[in-house]
Parts: C-alpha cells; structure tokens; sequence
C-alpha cells in the first residue's frame, strides 16, 4: 500500500501551481517571520518595485541577532547595529509589519517568540531569513529558511518557487538514559550522519523516544536538523503537540480550535508511506555528547575521545579533522572529558526555552561558578525571561555566579557585543562550533544545558551524570 | 541581475570542505542594510590577521590568483547560516561561479538568484581542478551553462546538473519576482481553500 509522508501532506496542500517538466512547484507560505538582520535589502526590493506586503497577517517581526543583552534602555552602542534596528523598525512602520521591539514583552529569538504566541502550528508552512526555522517543524509545521532574495518574494507574492524535497525518516527508539537529552540525541544523529547527510532532504523524526519529548525538546531537536544538512526538520502532531498550542494568543479558538485538531490529527506519515532514506538510533545506547570541532558533526560521547585520522573514511574527512583541531587547539585521540572550558553560554534558539533554563538551574543551584570561567544565561525571549523570574530561576543562577542577561541571540552568532576572545574555550548551548562563530577566533564545543551548567561549576567538560548521581 | 551564459576565466583553489557561510561572511559583517561592499568581508578571518593585515599563505592574497572568477572548493560549501550576504560577497568581490562536489541547500538556491553560477562535479573532477589551478594559476577553465559543462585546457569536459527553470532564469538574467506576480490568480484561489 502507498502512503504520503507527513512532508508530502503539507506540501501537497500548499501547491498553488505545480511545476512541470522539472520546473519548481509554486508553494504557498502561512507564516512569515522577519528579523532585522536578512530583511532590510528585501523591503528595498519592495520599495523599489512599489510594492505593498501581501498578507500582513502573516508577516510578523521581531528584534534578536543584533540586540544588546545588557542595559537594553540605552542606546545600541554600535551605530551599524542601531541602524540596522532602526531600519527594521522604519520598514515595519513603513509597510504595517507587527513587530515587537526591544523592550516589548514579547521580543526575543524569532524561532521562540513563534511557538509561544501560538503562531506556529502543525500543517502550515513557516519561512524566515534563518536557517533555524526548521526549529518550528517540531509542531507538524513544514518550514525552513529562506534568503533575503526569497524573504522578498514572499513579503510580495506569499509564495516561493521550490522542488518538492525527498524525505529522511530519523527514528530514534527507546528510553533515553539518564543525563541524556534532546541535544545529545540531535549532535549524535548529526555525528553519525554528517553536517551534510541531510542536503536535499526533509527530516522527519519518529519513534519512541521523540513521542516522549516535549515541546521545548522537539525544538531541540527540529532547530539542529539544518546543522544535518536538512532545510527542515519536522516531528507529526500529537496531544503534546495540541497541549503546547492550546490557549496561546494566536492559536484557533472554540468551535475552530476543534476543526483544527481534526485536521492535526490526520497529519502522520501513512503506514504505507516510503522515505527516500532512513535511519535508526537505540536512544538507550546514546550518552551526553560535546563537539570537538568545526562543524556540528565533529561529536563524540562526552566519555569518548576525538578520532584519531585513520578511524576517519577518507581523505576529505582527515583534512577537515586536521583544519579542525588546529583551530580547536586540541588533538587527535584526546578525550574529551577534563578539557579546560573559559566561557560558557546558555541561551540561543536551540536551548534557550524555560524548559532548558529550568533544567541547568536545577543543576547550578547552590554551587558556584568555577573562578576561571566566565558564564551567561541568555534567555530566548523577554517572555521566557519574565517567566524565570517569576520561577527565581534568575536568582540560582545569580548566586551561583552567572550572569543574568536580556533575552536575544547573543553569543550564538556573536553579532552583537556578547562575543568570546580569541582562543577561549566555550561550552555553549548554541547550535554552530564554526570557526569564529561565537567571536574571532574563538573555540566552541556544542552540548546539552545540564553539560553547560556541569562544565561551568567545574571549570572543564565533566560528564553531567557524575553530577545527577 | 546579470545573464550568464558562458565563462572563461582563471580560478582559485580552497582545499577545505564545509566551507560555511560564518567563514564566507562573519556575523559582523551582517549589519550592514545594503548589499554594497560586502566583498571587503569576504573569508574575512581567512584573509586577514586580528590587525587587519593580510595573510600571505591565504589563495585570495596570492597575487598569481588575482583577477580569477571562479572559486573551486571541497564538499559541503555554503553550510550553515541562511544569510545572502555570503553570496553577496563572493559576486561583490568578482566571482561569478563556484565548483565543488556537493553545495549546502539554501546557499544553493541564494546563488542562483544572485546570478552565482554553482557547478556540482564529481569529487575526483574537483580534485584534479584544484590540483591543475594550484599548480598553475594561469589555468583557464571553461563553464558553459547552455551546454553544462566545464572544460579544462586539453579539452577534458565534466557536465555538471541544473534545475531547467534555474538556468533559463541565469541564462536570462531574469529572477522570480516577474513569474511569481504572474500566478496572482492561481495565488487568489489557493487563499480562499481553508485545510479544515
């Protein structure tokens, strides 16, 4: 028996005109998130071309890549980041953008102020001029990331010529073992399958273990899916899922609410339904995980070790292993358990939800920060900062020697003044161990929040488990 | 956005895979609201020491590779982040085509609205490029998007894969914009179907 993949169903559902002889399909698009930093040029192409924002009630902007994380009243100290907001908020006047700043409650990393307004829902498509967006798949929700070349086709048309991707089943079965988390399950599927196993694909993560995980851990997980190498990754709905939705602003209501649900719940891939490629996990098998290099596949085991060359399949792979550990500063065959960390950075639209923020507090509480290390907290929204608060989250990490800082991107990107030195060692919750990612010349390894808050106690990467015992 | 039909020019090698779009553009080159000059940025960290001199051992300070316009690389190029701006900087600073074994998805698709001309070869094909242009930076190669090929000086030729609508819009010069605005209708109808 045939079948359609949950990718399929909403594709299928948004084909305004279907490509023929190769050419791309014409797909609608249901929600469109902008920020300050891929839109500006894009309203500059509307503006050139006179042309209006075809669905307002679509497009909704906030304030994240480039916004200070410290004394947020005053103004932005660098003139090309104030601009750039500055520019952002002239174009949200100019063309009627709901937009919500600096300041407004509900500003924060688009990819958490989505989800949390209800804005995001399974069955729709999401764009957004980053390559996070895939974090909104995590709700049945087909999207990606987009240019600024697409950000302006879809601010004027609500559409983008794209191929049908081919489909990935990700299943990961089993009971995850204590310590383990979303994030180590997401950096050991890209460990095993490459930063770019995913090009071409969507992913769509199955099995026991995903069923179990909350919300804040589906996005987890559908974030990184872009770091595979997929434009998007995507989990089915369930009562999870609708539990999530229920009652936030944005999200359908009575006798909608109802209808809507319905229609949710006929979003699953078939049982009959053909992946062009698949893979298992044992989630019971997999343990903590911290990268050791350049890209999000350079992962091990926080009990394991950095390859050695020759475990490695070829030649490519040595060179990149080899780049890597010189800019890392590390070498081959060295365990990962014990390195001196400098800086750690809990935050970004991967862990920065208060589900992450509650499980390292749990963690800190009542111990110290490590004299050598310098560590932040950096909500994902001004929301989930409110709500820490609320919790006296705000207050263990305090006492415990971390700083407390305003919701934004941050030290993920570095793009605004919370950037690392050059040659630190920085365990960060974040998404990407690019070289200079999160400051030049600084040195990022990737990890869960509970293997954030042990590395910061302990100076060094530790395996979280020694400490949950 | 410029037609592009056939390129004959000299190229530079980068012998590393993953190339990701933080190398291409760092993030702090990303608050700039225009498209202009973001070729100053390009592989900024590669090129240029923490003083802002240039280093000698990197291929784009090599005066022998001046002037090229392609840009041969490993698997991989154009990871990560969605930012145009890498796409941005290589055409700003006078690429206008890049050949590797394999691209990242939406650096893939940015180029080619930006008149990037992306040519995907066989690994061994890019290798042996890299090999010829490092050995001789006088090297011509030959990309023609009508024929999809790329053609080395004794004549050897690799054909490389392109979406027809993609190459009909380089060959052109045209961008979406134009075919989109022409489906409104198809547009309109779509809006009125609720899914539930």
């Amino acid at each position: 028996m045939s079948g359609k993949t949950l990718a399929e169903k909403i594709w299928d559902a948004h084909v305004v005109t279907k490509g023929v002889d190769g050419q791309p399909d014409l797909i609608y698009i249901d929600l469109h998130l902008v920020h300050e930093v891929t839109s500006p040029q894009a309203f500059d192409g509307l503006r050139q071309a006179g042309r209006p924002v075809r669905r307002l009630d679509l497009t909704i902007a906030t304030e994240d890549h480039n916004t200070p994380t410290l004394e947020i009243d005053r103004p932005i100290k660098d003139p090309t980041s104030r601009i750039q907001i500055e520019t952002l908020r002239a174009n949200a006047a100019e063309f009627g953008v709901r937009i919500h700043s600096l300041g407004d409650i509900e500003q924060g990393i688009v990819h958490v102020v989505g989800p949390q307004l209800g804005l995001t829902m399974p069955g729709i498509t999401v764009v957004c001029g980053d390559s996070h967006t895939s974090t909104h798949g995590a709700f049945g929700a087909l999207a990606f990331g987009i240019g600024t070349s697409e950000v302006a086709h879809v601010l004027a048309t609500q559409c983008l010529l794209q191929h049908k991707p081919k489909t990935f089943a990700i299943n990961v079965e089993g009971e995850l073992g204590f310590g383990v988390t979303a994030k180590d399950v997401i950096l050991a599927i890209i460990a095993k399958n490459g930063a770019a196993g995913g090009t071409g694909y969507v992913f769509e993560y199955r099995g026991s273990a995903i069923r179990k995980m909350s919300m804040a851990n589906r996005m987890t997980i559908c974030n990184m899916s872009i770091e595979g190498g997929a434009r998007a990754g995507m989990i089915a709905p369930d009562e999870t899922t609708f539990e999530y939705i229920k009652g936030r602003p944005y999200a359908p209501k009575g006798e909608e609410w109802d209808r809507a649900v319905a229609y949710w719940r006929t979003l699953v891939s078939d049982a009959g339904a053909a992946f062009d490629r698949e893979l298992t996990l044992d989630g019971s098998k997999l343990e903590p995980m911290v990268t050791y290099g350049t890209n999000p596949g350079q992962g091990v085991p926080v009990t394991g070790c950095i390859p050695m060359p020759d475990e490695l399949d070829d030649a490519a792979q040595r060179r990149s292993l080899f780049s890597a550990l010189e800019y890392m500063g590390l070498k081959p065959g060295q365990p990962m358990e014990g390195q001196p960390v400098d800086i750690v950075f809990i935050g970004s639209c991967t862990n920065g939800r208060i589900e992450d923020l509650r499980e390292a507090a749990k963690l800190v509480q009542g111990k110290r920060v490590a004299d050598s290390v310098q560590a932040l907290v950096v909500p994902g929204s001004k929301a989930v900062k409110a709500q820490a608060e609320k919790e006296g989250l705000d207050r263990i990490f305090s006492e415990a020697g971390f700083e407390w800082r305003g919701a934004g991107c941050s030290m993920c990107l570095a793009m605004n003044e919370d950037k690392a030195g050059a040659g630190k060692y920085v365990a960060s919750t974040s998404n990407r161990n690019f070289q200079g990612r999160q400051g030049p010349g600084a040195r990022s390894l990737l990890m869960s929040p509970i293997m954030a808050a042990a590395a910061a106690v302990n100076g060094r990467v530790v395996d979280v488990r020694d400490m949950l015992n | 956005m410029e037609p592009i039909q056939k390129l004959t020019a000299r190229a530079v090698p980068l012998r590393a895979e993953n190339v990701d779009t933080d190398q291409i553009i760092p993030a702090r080159f990303l608050t700039a609201v225009t498209k202009e000059g973001m070729g100053d940025g390009l592989f900024y960290s590669w090129r240029y020491t923490s003083e802002g001199e240039p280093k000698p051992d990197f291929m784009l300070n090599d005066p022998a590779y001046a002037g090229a316009e392609i840009l041969i690389a490993g698997r991989n190029f154009g990871s990560g982040s969605s930012r145009e701006h890498a796409v941005w900087a290589l055409t700003d600073y006078g690429f206008r085509c890049v050949i590797t074994p394999g691209f990242a998805d939406i650096f893939y698709n940015n180029s080619l609205k930006n008149g990037l001309l992306l040519a995907p070869l066989p690994e061994d094909a890019v290798n042996m490029l890299l090999d010829l242009v490092e050995e001789d930076p006088t090297t011509v190669i030959e990309v023609d998007l009508e024929r999809q090929t790329v053609t080395l000086p004794d004549g050897q030729e690799h054909h490389f894969e392109i979406d027809p609508f993609r190459k009909m819009c380089l060959l052109q010069g045209v961008d979406d914009l134009g075919y989109l605005q022409s489906k409104a209708e198809a547009v309109a109808v779509h809006e009125a179907r609720s899914p539930y």
